[in-house]
């Protein structure tokens, strides 16, 4: 088999190289190394057992489950079309790829290799797998069809259909009839093309566009868009940061462990230790406003704070609006809907009070404010003219670590009206702007690098 | 070996042979990893057989099976080589006398220096090397099979520190040098997904996912298994397996706790599935107190709902 299949001609390579790039326009990410590897597995098995090849390919590029079904829908697309085309290429001596190819002439015949093969050639010619967005597909199968010469073939049947001669007016009509079905397989090839290298591009442009959107302005058939991204982006924070829990202290020697070792050795200190540390699980607290003003931004503040919550152990989560309650609980035991339900249910859409909230966090969580929490506060510093208690405020930056305020509004609306936002400002480490996923994400990655990590 | 790995279908029908009844895309990872030498990834739940395809491709190979059992702290010392520092010890002893008879006609100290470079340094050399797992696959006289359990509970730096067997299938060994497998190891590495394995692993291996085996499958599985169970025990049993994927489990049984099951019935001459032996024997089954308080009051419609 392996002799045989080192012999296979170059455009079953060109196939494959063109399969892999379906491939990673469907997010699977192919190195170049990955991709020789392809090529080594496709030679070892050869192109002629079909399934022998999935399987040999699927193992050599799939890295999780969810890339082996990716894998499979995109391998059985693209060869659907292979095998469509080799299958009739015993024809091929009729329209040989190099020579020219007559569109009427193939049509009469109804010759179908050789127009498959014009159409993978046109396709080649036009860059259609170079389709990046589904809406390109009109644009794309037009430019194939007259890269096909559909033009003077339609100059020909509108000539022949204007011609005294019955004959001619009937064939004009038989050409006319075939056009009208090649423009329908044009069509669904350049479908064909489309699912396989458009792939996630146009989700992947709509995200990215979403990360930039402001929490308080998305639309509502957005949002299950933005759930999931915003799931995304907290797992991708936890996996960042749960990663180292020990490191060693090199340098420092480690006496008793030393001497405890030489015991095996008569006493010689043979082996010698050294002293390692644990790094201590940072603890955060989250105080969330889920106030009126902010009702909009909230849904996804408590979204990702229920994301957070399942990755990162330590997480007290608060939230607020009249006045705080503990939401750990919810967090830990209901879906991510329910939780956001019941929690907007609970405090949510009051006005805020941002004294009151200090003070029953304070009362909640005093004893478990210390040297090693952060504290991150999501809100927008309008305390509606009420004692904005900037005694607790300084009390609690004392204690821990950290104070992180993320405020949807722009630095140039604090202390501006009913907001003391100035003056919390003054008692956090870092007070910022956050109206947008993209910040969010941003911010809190700094957040925990800096203050968070020891 | 030749024969068997030659092709996919060899490698289905020696690994039946052995007791494994395997998928084709198992065949044909197991096939790539003999002929592109790369080591296999094997992810799936516990218990579909993960660790018992490295133990019967070692059989069907005739390779001595080596096998590293991962766990958090685990480092080089364990997994790799450890010097024998007793025998180290005796022996720097022993070139001491050796050295001061040696030594007590230099005249002074520069040429007592020089004989003591003279003599081989044999302090950090292979004979007081005790091979870990890892070396003792790479040097291994005709091969080995190396089987590397459960890597996704090992801390990430062993896991770097893998890359370079895994790759080029040699060591490094600071005092000595690179040491070569002369026969390349046939890798498996199994993982239960308790963490994400870093990308430079995971593209050095072949991945193999092993799902949950379907109805025909898992029938030849316990037939292969349970050698002694009636066929249409066999199916009924499987039947109700099946049908308890479909539920919402917090631990779904998988194929080891099917087969189990089998012989747990044949054990207790079950000739068919009864609510009350299926009621006994349930915690074979399901490994969850509050799984088998949600299947106990649904044995008969399982057992009755597929035929």
């Amino acid at each position: 088999m392996t002799a045989t299949a080192g012999l296979d001609p170059p455009p079953m390579q060109h196939a494959l190289e063109e399969f892999l790039r379906a491939l990673r326009a469907n997010e699977l990410a192919i190195s170049p190394a990955e991709a020789m590897d392809a090529h080594r597995a496709a030679v070892q098995v050869g192109f002629s057992d079909r399934a022998l090849l999935r399987d040999a390919l699927c193992v050599t590029l799939a890295k999780s489950a969810t890339e082996v079904t990716r894998f499979e829908n995109c391998f059985d697309t693209f060869f659907a079309r292979s095998v469509g085309s080799v299958a009739r290429a015993p024809s091929e001596g009729a329209a040989p790829s190099g020579t020219t190819f007559d569109l009427e002439a193939s049509l009469e015949a109804g010759d179908a290799a050789a127009l498959a093969e014009a159409m993978e050639t046109s396709a080649a010619r036009v860059g259609a797998s170079d389709i990046r967005l589904v809406s390109q597909r009109n644009l794309v199968t037009r430019r194939l069809l007259d890269d096909m010469g559909l033009r003077t073939l339609d100059a020909r049947i509108a000539a022949d259909r204007a011609a005294e001669d019955t004959a001619a007016r009937a064939r004009a009509e038989r050409l006319a009839q075939r056009r009208a079905e090649l423009v329908d397989e044009a069509g669904a090839f350049v479908a064909r093309q489309a699912r396989l290298f458009t792939g996630e591009s146009g989700r992947r442009m709509r995200e990215q566009i979403l990360g930039r959107q402001r929490l308080t302005a998305v639309e509502p058939e957005d949002a299950a868009a933005m759930s999931a991204l915003v799931r995304r982006m907290a797992r991708r924070l936890a996996t960042k940061y749960a990663r180292v829990q020990r490191r060693a202290r090199k340098g420092r020697l480690d006496p008793r462990r030393t001497l405890r070792r030489g015991l095996a050795h008569g006493g010689i200190p043979f082996e010698i230790m050294w002293k390692s540390r644990r790094v201590e699980k940072p603890k955060i607290t989250v105080l969330c406003d889920v106030s009126r003003s902010v009702a909009s931004a909230a849904q996804f503040l408590l979204l990702f704070l229920h994301s957070l919550n399942e990755v990162v152990e330590s997480l007290d989560a608060y939230a607020f609006s009249d006045h705080a309650v503990c939401v750990n609980d919810l967090l830990d035991d209901e879906s991510v809907d329910d939780a956001t339900a019941l929690i907007l249910d609970r405090v949510g859409f009051r006005s805020t009070d941002h004294g009151r909230a200090l003070a029953d966090l304070m009362a909640m969580s005093g004893g478990r404010l210390d040297r090693r929490t952060t504290l991150i506060i999501l809100g927008d510093g309008r305390a509606n003219h009420a004692e904005p208690r900037l005694d607790l405020m300084r009390a609690m930056s004392q204690r821990v670590r950290a104070v992180i305020w993320l405020n949807p509004e722009p630095a140039t609306y604090w202390g501006q009206g009913d907001s003391k936002m100035d003056a919390y400002a003054r008692f956090c480490t870092v007070a910022k702007t956050c109206n947008c996923l993209d910040d969010l994400e941003r911010i809190i990655a700094d957040v925990l690098r800096t203050y968070v990590k020891p | 070996m030749e024969d068997v790995s030659a092709s996919v279908e060899g490698l289905v029908a020696g690994l039946a042979e052995v007791g494994y009844i395997a998928s084709r895309r198992i065949a044909a990872a197991l096939y790539m990893a003999l002929h592109l030498q790369k080591p296999i990834l094997v992810e799936g739940s516990a218990g579909v057989g993960k660790t018992e395809l490295a133990v019967c491709a070692a059989a069907l190979l005739g390779l001595p099976l080596i096998r590293l059992q991962c766990y958090e702290g685990l480092d080089e010392s364990k997994a790799l080589y450890e010097w024998k520092y007793g025998k180290q010890l005796l022996y720097t002893q022993v070139l001491k006398d050796h050295m001061g008879r040696g030594l007590a006609d230099a005249p002074d100290m520069e040429s007592a220096m020089a004989a003591l470079h003279g003599g081989g340094d044999l302090f950090f050399s292979e004979p007081f090397l005790e091979a870990r797992p890892l070396l003792a696959a790479l040097r291994a006289p005709g091969g080995a099979v190396l089987l590397i359990d459960e890597i996704d509970k090992s801390d990430e730096a062993f896991e770097a520190f893998l890359l370079e067997t895994l790759s080029a299938y040699q060591v490094s060994i600071p005092e000595i040098g690179v040491i070569k497998a002369t026969v390349p190891p046939v890798v498996f590495l199994t993982s239960n997904n308790v963490r994400d394995l870093g990308d430079a692993l995971k593209r050095r291996c072949l991945h193999l996912h092993i799902p949950l085996p379907d109805q025909a499958l898992e029938e030849r599985i316990v037939a292969a298994r349970v050698p002694g169970i009636e066929a249409a025990l066999r199916a009924q049993l499987v039947a109700f397996v099946q049908a308890l994927r479909g539920m919402d489990l917090r631990k779904l049984p998988s194929i080891s706790e099917t087969v189990d099951w089998a012989r747990a019935l044949i054990l207790l001459h079950a000739r068919a599935l009864e609510p009350s032996v299926v009621r006994e024997t349930l915690n074979v089954l399901l490994k969850f107190e509050a799984d088998i308080a949600a299947v106990e009051p649904r044995i008969g419609e399982l057992i009755a709902g597929r035929p």
